[in-house]
């Protein structure tokens, strides 16, 4: 199957997973759809309740079964549903970010954003500078762990 | 590899169904759902997916405390081990601690093309040396460093210490910048397939650094490199714990120690105790510096209870219930420092500690560190 889109792609396709917090990220994501705002289609979003509710093997298990960039993203320090998730989730990438860098993988991979629910053309903006960036450096060194079965 | 291959390579066919490993079991005691006994007599009975299908099967800490009292000698850790792989082949894995970020990173570590920056640490105060026959192995410090922030632990001061105490001896030993994680985890949970990729990659990795002797600060590493890898791989040289290391030195002339007044007491760690039978070398190391008193708590040795969790899988409330029990028996005996020999003992009890949940409110306090914590503090001169 990679084989097949290696072929009709001659470009590199970057995989990105989105964990879009419910309220503001997710919200904004769906503004970009029904304003029809253009984005390039590399990004698979998961829906989550909170930003602070993304653990580390989230983004962890992604980069496993071949995503090529995560972004994180949920609402901004005052915004948030539950208090104190964006602190949470800051806590969270500084740690991971550590432990992604003794693995080698660039920092640039992990991308944490704060998107509020009014900022459709902000979501479409991050997505489309990811994809550039992401086609710079290239697959990530994970891409070999992806599995066949693993639909692209 | 089924049930039946696994019962008759490890021979629990000779089971007397006498119940001592349940009885003796540190974490029967706490999770009345768990039993050896029972787990042997399902398999002997056939009621394999009894096995594969408990969850209970990750509960059992491999600490190898039920083998001692076992009359039939039924090597149950690596019955458990085995049944393990399959259950992973089924899609059960158990209850990861860290919600399984560590067995993720054994996977994501088995990618050929990373380049690893895992020796960032490393300052000029140690001295390191390329043309070495001694390799020390740093393992997965670099990593532990920052996921156990929280619990005011950082694996790589053990490492540290063991280079300062290696290049104290007059030792600059060479570090691998590639070397991956051992794999301890991913076998003992039964990822099979990602252990070897590890242990050829390290393998490997050995090989062409042409070392002679690999010294550990890790007792899982070590137990993985002498008696695991083995079997799957051909590593060519031999391979020893720094405490091991340090008895086999303290006894030439030249090294000294600064008088340390304290009162310790020691955990055994159970892949280096029960697993590979060093009791005296870290207690000969421990006795040999002046000023220290080593008490013993009321089970150590050969009895000595592990730290409550094992391949960071099944981490439950029992398990708290089991540390919290031996770090009153450490506090009982009146020492002020708990030694171990193991970064992973470290971090669960200081876990323990570190928590400010309600149920942890008794959990009494010790100062706890180190092995080559404590000599690297305490030794003066190596030659």
């Amino acid at each position: 199957m990679r084989a097949y889109w290696r072929c009709i792609m001659a470009e590199f396709e970057p995989k990105i997973i989105a964990f879009a917090c419910n309220w503001c990220t997710y919200a904004a994501a769906d503004l970009a759809g029904t304003a029809r705002v253009q984005y390039p289609p590399n990004v698979y979003i998961v829906r989550l309740m909170c930003s602070g509710m993304v653990n580390p093997e989230y983004v962890l298990r992604a980069f496993e079964k071949g995503a090529d960039g995560v972004i994180v993203s949920g609402c901004k320090y005052t915004d948030c549903h539950y208090i104190d998730g964006p602190v949470k989730c800051d806590a969270m990438v500084d740690k991971l970010r550590k432990v992604l860098h003794v693995l080698g993988l660039e920092d640039e991979r992990l991308r944490r954003e704060m998107i509020s629910t009014s900022e459709g053309t902000v979501f479409a903006r991050v997505v489309k500078e990811f994809v550039e960036q992401l086609k710079k450096l290239g697959p990530s060194p994970f891409s070999s762990l992806r599995k066949e079965e693993v639909a692209v | 590899m089924n049930l039946e291959d696994i019962i008759q390579e490890t021979k629990t066919y000779y089971c007397l169904e006498c119940g001592k490993c349940t009885s003796i079991c540190p974490v029967a005691r706490y999770d009345p759902a768990f039993s050896p006994r029972q787990i042997i007599e399902n398999a002997l009975l056939g009621f394999g997916d009894e096995i594969v299908f408990n969850k209970e099967l990750f509960s059992c800490l491999t600490c190898y405390t039920c083998q001692q009292e076992c009359p039939s000698d039924i090597d149950f850790p690596v019955f458990v081990r085995k049944a393990r792989s399959i259950a992973q082949d089924n899609g059960q894995h158990g209850v990861c601690a860290h919600s399984g970020q560590l067995q993720s990173l054994a996977r994501l570590m088995t990618s050929p093309v990373i380049k690893q920056k895992r020796l960032e640490w490393l300052s000029k105060e140690y001295h390191v040396s390329e043309n070495s026959d001694v390799l020390f192995w740093v393992g997965c410090a670099p990593y532990f460093a920052p996921i156990f922030e929280d619990v005011e632990f950082n694996a790589l001061d053990v490492t540290k210490a063991s280079l300062k105490i290696l290049n104290l001896l007059g030792i600059e030993p060479r570090l691998l910048p590639d070397e991956k994680c051992c794999g301890h985890d991913a076998l003992w949970t039964g990822d099979i397939e990602t252990f070897k990729k590890l242990a050829e990659h390290n393998a490997a990795q050995i090989k062409e650094a042409g070392v002679k002797r690999i010294v550990f600060s890790c007792p899982e590493g070590y137990r993985t490199f002498k008696l695991d890898y083995p079997d799957y791989v051909d590593l060519g040289c031999e391979v020893q714990h720094i405490s091991e290391f340090l008895a086999e030195k303290i006894g030439q002339n030249g090294v000294k120690f600064k008088e340390m007044k304290k009162k310790v007491t020691y955990q055994d760690p159970c892949r280096l105790g029960r697993h590979l039978g060093v009791y005296d070398a870290p207690r000969k190391v421990l006795e040999s510096i002046p000023g220290i008193e080593l008490v013993e708590m009321k089970h150590s040795g050969l009895e000595s209870i592990c730290c409550g969790t094992s391949a960071w899988t099944n981490c439950d409330s029992y398990s708290d219930m089991l540390r919290g029990d031996r770090l009153c028996e450490a506090t009982e005996t009146g020492a002020e420092l708990l030694i171990t020999a193991c970064p992973k003992c470290q971090t669960h009890f200081r876990c323990a500690m570190t928590d400010k949940g309600e149920e942890h409110r008794s959990t009494p306090k010790i100062e706890i560190m180190d092995l080559a914590n404590l000599v690297a503090n305490a030794i003066e001169k190596g030659r």
